[in-house]
């Protein structure tokens, strides 16, 4: 009785130190910065939210978000495909990759981007003599965030693609369906979930970034400043209220993605 | 051990599962838990395991409340339907697990190990991994399992659920001897009527939470209580009109009244085989179904069907030919009440019928 | 099969610019003033101290996640103490700091910790630094970290079922000796591909820190704000070492991650 008695206050002791850690790490702070946009009023927040250089900031991350993750679909989707459905010599090697931009170091991509393509390198000279500039403009950015969200939607897509029965494909085969017909009518419809949640993770994950991109990017407000760095830059001059307040568009933008995330995976079917 | 448990019982959320359950088991005996899939059976199990908690209601064992006991100060033995065995372990250590948990002595433990699987005969398999050894294989270790810190109750949810069945037949007859002869109290859950009637001494029969009947398979047989009873165990139709039946016009007087007729109530013949030609009505022959050691016979008495079978001795009939019927006796039952009763006229061979 | 081999092919292109160039230039870029370049980059004090940094922040927070990461699943998979719709609240929390910018988790510490804050003017009374000190810096690559071990594990959990441990309990042994003899096994690679992936994240770790160390020179500074302050200051090469020593340790750290991997899916 007395082993039991123990064990009950022990294990009580162990779900609330758990529980507490879980909330003050994750809750808390969530709550915090959304507190802390608005307190000095909406004003403020409205203020710091419609500050032309903010919402600029916001809206160029997302039109280079959504640049780098459509180029994402349609690599991902190619290079996951042929990943999963073709045998070749370095192949396995070529899986083990994919995973290399979430190994490194964000700061080490930047710097790595900014070494290839920077003034000085050969793509970079190459790029300057048909004039136009890589690094410090738009292109740097959308590069650096494709390199960041690259695994996304090719982890996504292919347990997908290793789940399709290969009779439903015959199938198709069978009812003189052509290559090409199978693959958008039998194939492409059950690979879609991993596609859009891949894609809507790399989106997230590309508004977010932030180390890979300062370094690239030039920061010119209005032309080169993405949301991450703005944001970067008001806690520098010791702005919190303002550096939250677009935190917070940011974050919101996020939860909304990762929501749907969430509903597309559970909505598919025999999960 | 001598298992009592009183108006047991638990809900999840706003499912029922097990509806005021009481019951009382007899040190030593064999108990099947019979009814369909999702009736509560699992979970009245589960309970006397300490594996779920009850709403409400008693579980005593040795006439000791033991609700507020944890599954590992029971002293049951559980054997999963999937076996649940370790499989990171050899069958060895699967057997052991419960001995070391007990802190025996390594020499104990090789001792009892050893003898339980000389017992369940699975000499040579002591080192092989859980994937390595078949499905009747995987049940003896789990039994064995079970067994080795000698419980005093075991409880087996669906044993033979995950077996082949051509050697379930001849799993169940390995258990009941096993059973026998350590002589533990043991209840097993099952949903297959004929592995209860086969294993059990005793079988509860469990419908939609609630404990429907209790007594042997040959007593449930012979006596259903309620029409749920009657339907589950063994074959049935049931007669929504008994107008048509001879011989039970007396239960027309209670309204709504059905019967359930099994195929073993049913004598059939051509015209002039059956004695008592009063007692019988005309049936068409709807199908004939080869049945390997007999025929089954679909009959048709006006427009209610009747199944029967019939010996592979007499003469072969033919869908569409004429025959008697002669129902022995039926269950009738209504909203209110069932009983069994014999047909009438087969008692009064001259009967004044007008 | 001509379709096939342009797919191929098209493959091995966007992988050689995407990946395989990027890693040869980190590899070459570094020796591009010489081995003593390299050597000079990398042992400055500032280096030391930032390699110290990361190595210390990599050590606290990965054994810190691990032990509440693998509770945390355990709890949000086995306890009855939580209701469905609770535990289905708190699964997806879980996924929050995914997508919390790094700069925004680093800003939400400072808000809440830093020297202007109630509880953070508390600790600085006691003389405990959190912001701008490593205290904070653990709690920002913490935050960053969190869902990995978590959704490394939960999975697991849920694929092995209660089963195994509902056995041992009926056999007479409690949870702590059913977890180490049961569960663990069966979680054993899961947990060691979460290690490497938080091992991973924090090494990388950049904006949250960034924000939360102040990154000062040989006091808060972490490997990889020290690459960015290179970069700044135009010290292309010494950034170039250290970038290279991180790299190293992250195609190190992928192939552990592969090799779990494939263990994980023996298991």
């Amino acid at each position: 009785m007395n082993v039991m008695f123990r064990s009950k206050w022990w294990s009580f002791g162990f779900r609330s130190a758990i529980m507490l850690y879980f909330i003050v790490l994750i809750v808390l702070p969530i709550i915090g910065i959304y507190s802390q946009s608005v307190s000095r009023g909406f004003v403020p927040f409205w203020e710091s939210i419609s500050d032309p250089l903010a919402w600029k900031a916001v809206l160029l991350t997302i039109k280079l978000a959504l640049i780098a993750t459509v180029i994402n679909v349609l690599i991902g989707t190619m290079s996951g495909w042929v990943l999963i459905r073709y045998r070749f010599p370095g192949r396995r090697i070529l899986n083990s990759l994919v995973d290399l931009p979430f190994a490194l170091p964000t700061a080490v991509t930047g710097l790595m981007i900014l070494l290839l393509l920077g003034p000085g390198s050969l793509v970079g000279e190459l790029a300057e003599k048909l004039g136009f500039t890589i690094v410090f403009h738009q292109p740097a950015i959308v590069i650096a965030m494709v390199f960041v969200t690259f695994p996304f939607v090719i982890r996504a897509v292919q347990p997908l693609l290793e789940e399709i029965d290969k009779s439903e494909e015959e199938a198709a085969y069978t009812m003189g369906a052509t290559k090409f017909r199978t693959f958008f009518t039998v194939i492409y419809p059950s690979m879609l979930p991993g596609v859009i949640s891949g894609a809507m993770l790399a989106f997230s994950r590309a508004l977010a970034e932030f180390g890979a991109v300062v370094l690239v990017a030039g920061n010119i407000p209005g032309k080169t400043l993405i949301a991450a760095v703005y944001i970067f830059g008001e806690i520098e001059s010791d702005n919190a209220q303002g550096a939250a307040a677009v935190s917070v568009m940011l974050l919101t933008l996020s939860f909304i993605i990762l929501w749907t995330v969430n509903l597309i995976q559970a909505r598919r079917p025999g999960k | 051990m001598h298992i009592e448990v009183r108006n047991l019982n638990k809900s999840f959320g706003d499912f029922h599962a097990v509806q005021d359950v009481s019951f009382e088991i007899e040190k030593g005996h064999l108990i099947g838990l019979l009814g369909p899939s999702g009736g509560g059976k699992t979970s009245i199990l589960r309970m006397l395991a300490g594996l779920e908690t009850p709403s409400s209601g008693d579980i005593l064992f040795h006439g000791k409340r033991v609700n507020d006991l944890p599954p590992q100060e029971r002293g049951i033995g559980f054997v999963f339907q999937n076996y649940a065995l370790f499989k990171h372990m050899t069958v060895y250590e699967n057997i052991a697990f419960g001995l070391k948990v007990k802190k025996q002595s390594k020499e104990q433990i090789r001792e009892r190990v050893s003898t339980l699987v000389e017992l369940t005969g699975l000499k040579g398999f002591e080192h092989r991994y859980v994937h390595q050894l078949s499905g009747g294989q995987r049940q003896r270790v789990a039994f064995a399992r079970a067994l080795a810190p000698e419980p005093q109750l075991l409880l087996l949810d669906e044993p033979f659920a995950a077996i082949d069945a051509k050697i379930r037949t001849e799993l169940r007859t390995w258990l009941k001897e096993m059973i026998e002869r350590v002589g533990i109290t043991s209840i097993f859950v099952t949903h297959d009527q004929d592995e209860a009637i086969e294993v059990a001494d005793e079988i509860m029969i469990i419908g939609k939470g609630k404990l429907e009947q209790k007594g042997t398979p040959w007593e449930i047989y012979k006596n259903p209580q309620t029409p749920f009873v009657a339907s589950f165990i063994g074959e049935s139709t049931i007669v929504e009109d008994i107008k048509v039946l001879k011989g039970f016009d007396a239960a027309l007087n209670y309204e709504g009244t059905k019967a359930l007729i099994r195929p073993e109530y049913i004598e059939i013949g051509k015209p002039g085989e059956i004695r008592l030609q009063s007692a019988t009505v005309n049936a068409t022959v709807k199908a004939l179904h080869f049945r390997g050691s007999e025929w089954m016979v679909e009959l048709l008495v006006d427009n209610v069907k009747l199944i029967t079978y019939r010996s592979l001795e007499k003469e072969v009939l033919q869908p569409g030919e004429q025959v008697s019927v002669l129902v022995h006796r039926a269950y009738l039952f209504n909203d209110n009440d069932s009983w069994i009763m014999e047909n009438s006229l087969k008692v009064d061979p001259m009967p004044i019928h007008i | 099969m001509t379709i096939r081999r342009t797919w191929i092919t098209l493959t091995y292109i966007v992988f050689t610019l995407l990946l395989i160039i990027p890693l040869i230039e980190i590899f070459t870029g570094s020796w591009a003033d010489g081995w003593s370049g390299f050597i000079e980059g990398l042992t400055r004090k500032q280096s030391l101290h930032a390699l110290q940094m990361t190595a210390m922040i990599v050590v606290v927070v990965t054994a810190i996640n691990t032990v509440f990461g693998v509770m945390l699943a355990l709890y949000l998979v086995r306890a009855e103490w939580i209701g469905p719709r609770l535990k289905r609240l708190l699964n997806s929390i879980v996924d929050l700091p995914f997508a919390v910018s790094p700069v925004i988790g680093g800003l939400m510490i400072v808000l809440l910790l830093g020297p202007n804050t109630v509880i953070g003017s508390f600790f600085e009374g006691t003389g405990f630094k959190v912001v701008y000190a490593l205290p904070g810096m653990i709690l920002a690559s913490l935050f960053v970290t969190f869902p990995l071990m978590v959704r490394e594990v939960l999975p697991v959990l849920q694929e092995i079922g209660a089963q195994q441990e509902e056995a041992a309990s009926t056999l007479g042994a409690y949870s702590w000796y059913t977890f180490w003899k049961v569960t663990w096994p069966s979680i054993r690679w899961g947990v060691i591909y979460g290690v490497v992936l938080t091992v991973a994240r924090t090494l990388g770790e950049f904006g949250a820190v960034l924000v939360v160390s102040g990154n000062i020179m040989n006091k808060t500074q972490t490997a990889t704000t020290l690459v960015y302050q290179d970069v700044e200051n135009f010290n292309v090469v010494e950034a170039n070492g250290i970038a290279l020593v991180l790299a190293v340790f992250s195609v190190g750290l992928l192939l552990l991650m592969e090799w779990a991997k494939k263990r994980k899916e023996v298991h």
